[in-house]
């Protein structure tokens, strides 16, 4: 098989080729897009299990006597909440309140902190974090080359977590994580992922990527783990409506137009972009994401025009065939009075317009 | 294994010419590029197409993908059960999961695509 030169490979890169998985070019890095399919894959996950190599993200530690208002100056969400042994959800911003990154914030201990950024942001985000870094009194560091990631999600995850596990996951409880060893490997075990499923995300030393990849594709096998590529982990995140940067989300798209204002912590005191999105909170935001569907067999997808009324709208940010719910579904942005659930609106397929209609999301929510 | 009888272009169609109709696919190749398809275009019976022209489109959870005519006619007969199960071009892209029949404009004009050892070759094999 040809290699793009240039494009950075996984520690767990053997193990995808030798599966007979198709690898892509992503971010930056030679990744599998799938093994058998999008769609097996994809209900693999809900019904059963799926392995995820997401070595790729990118993973910045902050620490120091000021990491926690250094890290409260910085992203959106009230950091000060955070006890150790838990995880946020929150974004990087400009000074206009757009995303430059959504992350993951885990708070290790007293004043220190581990950050978990998209593959595509990383080299971006750790030159924004370190220059900020110097006005405070803290240590930021890109340790993106001493973490392997792997995702292991769906509902049998944590019966094959547990066999595997020196400490029980059990008690883990979503968004938080503990220390402990897999396999015998040290890592970070975290009760979080991007698949709408219960699960977790594994941080281990990259040397010992394959050990633990490999023993929990044997743990599994009578489950029926599989591993997944990245195909079916966006049509999962899409079901789940968890936003994806460059699609759903980016420098242009506030976080409360993102519809995530419940990350938003104005209270907290200003931080970077809190002027803009201050406002927006008081005057309303002008245009808002939303799910939509489509009743056609054909997919809206990803930059195709959308309209309201006749008006310009959209363009749409995802689109995509839904493999378990078996519609087509997409996320766009529409405006004020148009962003209700059961307001229609039109996307235009291959010069066609088509009838769209918003509807509640997220599309897909597990049973619990 | 591509079918020896079969004609195709460099952008993964087929045709299988008898007498003055030419029956068209997609390939086996092409299938496995597009990974599981989800929707199929088919083109409206009655309308004339030349060699290279859009005869309809096929759409995977990953992709979109045109099908180009490989040779020039005027379509005769859809593959009507690719609209209710598109799947089917994941099984059997050689056979049963045809796209379309075209009345031939010049039975002929098939000699000048690539005979199956000339695609095997384009693709690898």
């Amino acid at each position: 098989m040809t290699i793009e030169p240039g494009l950075r490979q996984t520690p767990l890169h053997r193990a995808h080729v030798e599966a007979g998985a198709r690898m892509v070019p992503f971010a930056g890095w030679h990744m599998p897009v799938q093994y058998t399919g999008v769609m097996d894959e994809h209900v693999a996950v809900r019904t059963r299990a799926g392995l995820f190599d997401v070595s790729h993200m990118g993973e910045i530690t902050v620490r120091g006597p000021q990491a926690l208002a250094f890290l409260q100056h910085l992203t959106c969400n009230d950091v000060s909440k955070l006890a150790a042994g838990r995880i946020q959800y929150s974004a990087l911003m400009t000074p206009n309140g757009a995303f430059i990154d959504d992350l993951l914030v885990h708070r290790m201990a007293e004043n220190d902190y581990f950050l978990v950024v998209n593959a595509a942001n990383t080299p971006k985000d750790v030159s924004w974090v370190l220059e900020h870094a110097r006005s405070y009194d803290v240590e930021a560091r890109d340790a993106s080359e001493e973490w392997a990631q792997i995702a292991i999600q769906g509902p049998q995850a944590l019966a094959i977590v547990k066999e595997l596990s020196a400490e029980d996951p059990s008690p883990i409880r979503y968004y938080g994580f503990v220390r402990t060893d897999v396999c015998g490997v040290p890592c970070i075990l975290s009760r979080t992922g991007y698949t709408g499923e219960d699960g977790f995300e594994i941080y281990c030393a990259p040397e010992a990527a394959e050990r633990i990849w490999y023993a929990i594709l044997g743990e599994g096998a009578r489950a029926g783990i599989v591993p997944v590529g990245l195909g079916a982990r966006d049509t999962l995140r899409l079901e789940a409506k968890m936003a994806l940067y460059g699609n759903d989300i980016d420098d242009t798209t506030t976080v409360l137009e993102a519809d995530l204002g419940w990350i938003v912590k104005l209270e907290k005191g200003p931080f970077v972009g809190s002027d803009v999105l201050a406002r927006q909170k008081a005057e309303g935001v002008r245009r808002k994401l939303v799910g939509f569907e489509t009743e056609g067999r054909a997919v809206a997808r990803h930059g195709y025009p959308a309209f309201v009324g006749g008006e310009a709208a959209g363009p749409v940010r995802s689109g995509s065939f839904a493999p378990f719910l078996k519609k087509n579904i997409g996320l766009v942005y529409l405006p004020r009075g148009a962003w209700d659930p059961g307001t229609r609106f039109e996307v235009e397929i291959r010069g066609r317009r088509e009838p769209a209609t918003v509807v509640p999301t997220p599309f897909y929510k597990r049973a619990r | 294994m591509v079918p020896k009888n079969f004609r195709y272009t460099k952008e993964h169609e087929w045709v299988a010419v008898e007498g003055g109709t030419g029956t068209v696919g997609i390939t086996d190749f092409a299938q496995q590029q597009l990974g599981d398809i989800v929707y199929v275009e088919l083109p409206e019976v009655g309308r004339s197409v030349i060699a290279g022209e859009t005869l309809g489109t096929i759409e995977s959870v990953k992709a979109v993908s045109e099908i180009y005519s490989p040779v020039g006619g005027t379509v005769s007969e859809v593959n009507g059960a690719l609209a209710d199960s598109p799947e089917k071009l994941n099984h059997d892209p050689h056979g049963s999961a045809w796209i379309c029949r075209l009345t031939l404009s010049d039975p002929a004009e098939a000699g000048g695509l690539l005979d199956a050892a000339a695609y095997e070759a384009l693709i690898g094999k």
